[in-house]
């Protein structure tokens, strides 16, 4: 078998008496749906933050590619090929769809303070190629409709495919989405659905976060489940949902040891 | 029957050129001269309006402390065209250094750069009420450096300030006397006018390029959300600090043209009240909205002189005596604007692009 696309090992992370992370391993392959599931406050959150840099890891390493990712400097881990999007949405309010999605080339352009001053043939082409790229995506998560909108005004689910859209534009190998179909309703998690099902027949790699179980099970290639910081399960739904300690989880453990 | 767009954008394009072109001779000849005056003041503030809008309008930073890289840019072109380092230090400077326009604005300009970059590095992580204080902090020591420098050594000559300051010349003609042109003779006031008004421009022009390029969507990024912007592979450090000295860059020149104009400089025109005042036009005009900054920079520059110029005899003539001085005036007017635009258009007078091209976008959908 071939190297995993990210390799997590023994990540751990507290937070004053709280441990968010208790030595969680995990390999995801390339092409893969990966599940990330477990009750409130289990820290799959955490997980998504430490892996994109935001937080730094207490311990552990993560392998991206074969090669260490450089924890705790969230562009340098944009650059290597992770993106995301975040569990409250967080977009660039103020400005409009298509900008929003703009932003994300940022670390593929090359643009310095002279070239825009001086917009050399060289600027003037990366802009219009990042103007070009950003109605595709938006087409592509099918809102190039509301490119002028400003972002706030979209309605919830738009926002969310606005998100997809600004993570993609970062050109990522691993797209991480964090619970993308919070707030929708029916129509919009079948289109959300959807969405997912296209980007991995693209080829991406996608790590999702999900309270909706039937989403999760019916999309995912495997699931890993977290509860209180720790790993306790890791493997095709059908075996997950089967989990004694995973139902012991979900329904806590006091109840089945009772 | 419709005019072409473009055409149109042309035409409006050659009459403002040539009301800017016109301006000074018509304020001069209906106001006196003494206007002009006023006006390359302004001019000067909207340079250092545009300044801080990099900061605080695209990049979110709350800097109160900006009237320093001003200060910068005015003390070292005070210090390379005036008579005051032969003086203070005879064994060093055996005359007055005397460096020319063009490579004192441009060194001015780097020089405050610079210290935009070192205010930035220390206050990378602070944001909104602390970035506020600590840079008001830095404002300060600038200011009481520039108030205690004339010992043990005379750098900055203290509280008295450098005068006897060389205006700029230009293809030798100095820019404060008049100059015979095609038989017009016109003002020294008026070639500062034109002189500033080309900087201006050039100002303008690097800012409208800045905002519409990855650098300036980086700064609105990281203003609107700056967790999402390091996620999105943005360097917010190197961003930011782009921010902060490119700002900084506009200030130090604003400063040198201030200091050759006057002709005069001293730590007390570079207070906290002056770096309020900038942060005003930048607010009150709408923050981040350059056509905007330029409104504020405008009005508030103006206003005060509207006032001394009117209040005096329109209060004598109403009530026979001047009951509130055109300074307190001045300041009443002004709170009351602040608190008029805060409450009623929080976005500025003149608020950024994205709402009109939003209301189009609707227009078109209808
Ligand atoms: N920045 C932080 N500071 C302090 N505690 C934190 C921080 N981030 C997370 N935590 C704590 O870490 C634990 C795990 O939180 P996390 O957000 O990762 O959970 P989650 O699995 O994403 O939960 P949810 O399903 O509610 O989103 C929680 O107890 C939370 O309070
Ligand atoms: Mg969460």
């Amino acid at each position: 078998m071939s190297t995993p696309l990210l390799e997590a090992s023994g990540i751990s992370k507290r937070f004053g008496g709280v441990q968010a992370l208790r030595d969680v391993s995990l390999a995801i392959r390339a092409g893969e749906v990966y599940g990330l599931i477990g009750p409130n406050g289990a820290g799959k959150t955490s997980f998504f933050n430490v892996l994109t840099g935001l937080y730094s890891a207490d311990q552990g390493e993560v392998r991206f590619n074969g090669q260490p990712l450089p924890l705790g400097v969230p562009h340098r881990i944009a650059g290597v090929g992770i993106a995301r999007t975040f569990q409250n949405i967080r977009l660039f309010g103020a400005m409009s769809a298509l900008e929003n999605v703009m932003v994300g080339r940022h670390i593929r352009l090359r643009t310095g303070v002279l070239g825009a001053i001086l917009r050399t043939p060289a600027a003037r082409r990366e802009e219009a190629d990042t103007e070009a790229r950003a109605h595709a995506l938006l087409r592509y998560v099918g809102i190039d409709r509301l490119a002028n909108q400003q972002a706030t005004h979209l309605s919830y689910g738009d926002q969310r495919r606005l998100e997809i859209a600004r993570a993609l534009a970062t050109e990522p190998k691993l797209l991480a989405l964090d619970e993308p179909a919070a707030g929708m309703n029916a129509t919009e998690t079948a289109g959300l659905r959807a969405l997912i099902e296209k980007l991995r027949g693209d080829g991406l790699t996608v790590l999702l976060i999900e309270h909706d179980v039937k989403l999760v099970m019916g999309l995912c290639d495997r699931v890993a489940v977290l509860d209180y910081g720790e790993k306790i399960a890791e493997d095709v739904p059908d075996v997950v949902r089967r989990d004694p300690r995973v139902i012991a989880a979900y329904l806590g453990t006091e109840a089945v040891d009772a | 029957m419709s005019v072409d767009p473009k055409l149109k954008a042309r035409l409006g394009v050659v009459l403002i050129g040539v009301a800017l072109a016109v301006l000074p001779f018509v304020v001069g000849a209906s106001f006196g001269n003494s206007w002009v005056r006023i006006i390359d003041f302004a001019l000067l503030y909207i340079m250092l309006a545009l300044g801080l809008n990099i900061v605080v309008g695209f990049a979110g930073l709350l800097d109160l402390g900006y009237i320093a890289f001003y200060a910068v840019g005015a003390y070292l072109y005070a210090l390379l065209s005036s008579p005051h380092l032969a003086i203070a230090f005879p064994q060093v400077f055996a005359a007055a250094p005397g460096w020319p326009v063009w490579a004192v604005l441009p060194l001015g300009a780097l020089v405050a750069g610079l210290f935009g970059v070192l205010l930035g590095a220390p206050t990378l992580k602070l944001r909104g009420d602390y970035l506020a204080i600590v840079t008001l902090g830095f404002g300060e020591i600038i200011r009481i450096f520039l108030n205690n420098l004339n010992a043990p050594a005379n750098i900055t000559n203290g509280p008295q300030g450098i005068n006897n300051i060389a205006a700029a010349q230009i293809g030798g003609h100095a820019l404060n006397r008049p100059l015979e042109l095609f038989g017009v003779m016109v003002p020294g006031v008026h070639l500062q006018y034109y002189f500033f008004l080309a900087l201006t421009l050039l100002v303008i022009f690097v800012c409208l390029r800045l905002q519409d390029s990855r650098l300036g969507r980086a700064w609105v990024a990281i203003r609107e959300d700056e967790v999402a912007a390091r996620a999105c592979g943005i360097n917010t450090r190197n961003v930011k600090l782009l921010a902060f000295g490119l700002g900084a860059t506009f200030g130090g020149v604003a400063g040198g043209l201030f200091a050759g104009f006057q002709g005069f400089v001293s730590p007390e025109s570079f207070g906290l009240l002056e770096s309020i005042m900038v942060l005003c036009m930048v607010v009150l005009g709408g923050m981040g909205n350059i056509a905007g900054v330029i409104l504020g920079a405008v009005l508030l520059a103006l206003l005060p002189e509207a006032l001394r110029w009117g209040a005096v005899p329109l209060q004598q003539t109403l009530f026979g005596k001047v009951l509130i001085d055109p300074e307190s005036l001045r300041l009443l007017l002004f709170g009351i604007a602040l608190v008029v635009v805060m409450r009623w258009r929080p976005a500025g007078l003149w608020p950024s692009a994205l709402r009109k091209r939003e209301l189009a976008a609707h227009g078109e959908a209808a």
